[in-house]
């Protein structure tokens, strides 16, 4: 359950926030997380709710952006979406692959008041 | 309970221990996360409607953060590899599911190759000092961290364990995961290398189960090969499956109960150790 560290860290991550931009609460937080990041997406909602009590994030919208993975064949060159680790080059049915997007795990923008 | 974060985690929930000197470091409210102030390193742009007035608002405004969140660990484990390097320390993060024979592989890698290398070793575990007072019995110098309810070793944690444990200059610091093949593939300690453990015991396809910890490895050791003719595990599918994950695995077949096997270990930890010395890197 590694997901209620993540969650830790976007708590931390907001609470500096609001202390930053003399708030007193998130509204609403925005967060990336892609297919390839490692992370269950109903294992960080199930610890959200426990991690959020009695923070600034207690009542903040939470929107979640999931981004697609694409990886790029180092053999052949071709561009596709990789869903797993282990998804080959459709083209050319290669392993070798540079994953170009699917690993983001980011918060990426806080409303505060 | 965290009063900031509101999480259950009690205030001694990590805990470091250093065998042999009795001495116990409690590093009271201290897990994944802390709450130190905002990173030199920001800069967000606000765009709210509203203008703040000596940064005190009322209204809302939104922030353009685009921050990881694994940014803190991953800069802690930045500053852990600089120590290292420094130190010319090779620290190999070992992981695994529980009970894939981690410890007997440090004990017997330990005592086999003690007059040749000098090594270290962090013990990560939820609870109890076992395994530490295991390694402790080869003369290997030891810190165990107890992570409570934790799955994972993060670089905080680590961090504070090498500050207990001082490894010497030019040595071999082994850090032993908490057993789980999921969780500690997300958090960065700093190391030079990464080794997952996998034993025949367990099931062939666990390189596509858990593809994560496989894809993040340097080197995979399948262990209990004494056991294959007792078990259904494939080990050229086990192989086929890791290297769909990661091509550019390698592997070593051993049996750290009874040492098969275990010579092309060492040879790879020397040859490891020495070009890291050299080169800041393993290859």
């Amino acid at each position: 359950m590694h997901e209620l560290s993540i969650v830790l860290g976007i708590v931390d991550i907001a609470a500096t926030t609001v202390q930053k931009a003399n708030a007193h609460t998130v509204d609403r937080i925005e967060l990336e997380i892609g297919e390839l990041a490692g992370i269950e997406t109903d294992a960080l909602l199930f610890a959200w709710d426990a991690a959020i009590k009695n923070t600034v994030l207690a009542r903040a919208i939470r929107d979640i952006r999931h981004v697609p993975g694409k990886a790029r064949c180092l053999d052949c060159g071709e561009v596709f979406d990789m869903h797993e680790l282990y998804d080959p080059c459709p083209k050319c049915n290669n392993y070798l692959n540079e994953i170009i997007q699917g690993r983001e795990l980011k918060v990426k923008a806080l409303t505060v008041s | 309970m965290c009063s900031t974060c509101g999480c259950n985690q009690p205030a001694d929930a990590v805990t470091i221990t250093r065998i042999g000197e009795g001495l116990h470091l409690d590093l009271g409210h201290n897990h994944a996360h802390s709450h130190a102030p905002f990173s030199a390193h920001h800069h967000h742009h606000h765009h709210g409607e509203e203008h703040t007035h000596n940064g005190h608002s009322h209204h809302a405004v939104t922030i353009e953060l685009e921050q990881d969140i694994l940014q803190k660990n991953n800069l802690l484990a930045q500053r852990n590899r600089g120590y290292f390097e420094a130190k010319r320390i090779l620290a190999l993060n070992l992981v695994s599911s529980p009970g894939s024979g981690k410890t007997a592989l440090l004990e017997r890698t330990i005592n086999d190759l003690k007059q040749d290398l000098s090594i270290a070793v962090i013990e990560g575990d939820q609870q109890t000092t076992h395994d530490a007072d295991r390694i402790a019995q080869t003369g290997a110098p030891v810190v165990q961290i107890n992570t409570g309810k934790g799955c994972h070793l993060d670089s905080d944690m680590v961090h504070k364990a090498v500050r207990k444990l001082d490894p010497p200059n030019d040595s071999l610091l082994m850090i032993e995961n908490v057993g789980n093949l999921v969780c500690p593939a997300l958090f960065d300690l700093g190391e030079g290398g990464r080794v997952v453990i996998i034993s025949v015991t367990e099931g062939d396809d666990k390189p596509i189960k858990y593809p994560d910890m496989f894809f993040s490895a340097n080197l995979c050791i399948i262990n209990k090969i004494d056991l294959l003719p007792y078990v259904p595990f494939d080990v050229e599918k086990a192989k086929s499956y890791a290297l769909q994950v990661n091509p550019q695995l390698r592997f070593f077949e051993v049996s750290a109960l009874h040492g098969q096997g275990m010579d092309k270990w060492y040879d790879w930890l020397k040859t490891q150790f020495a070009h890291f010395r050299d080169y800041q890197h393993i290859h």
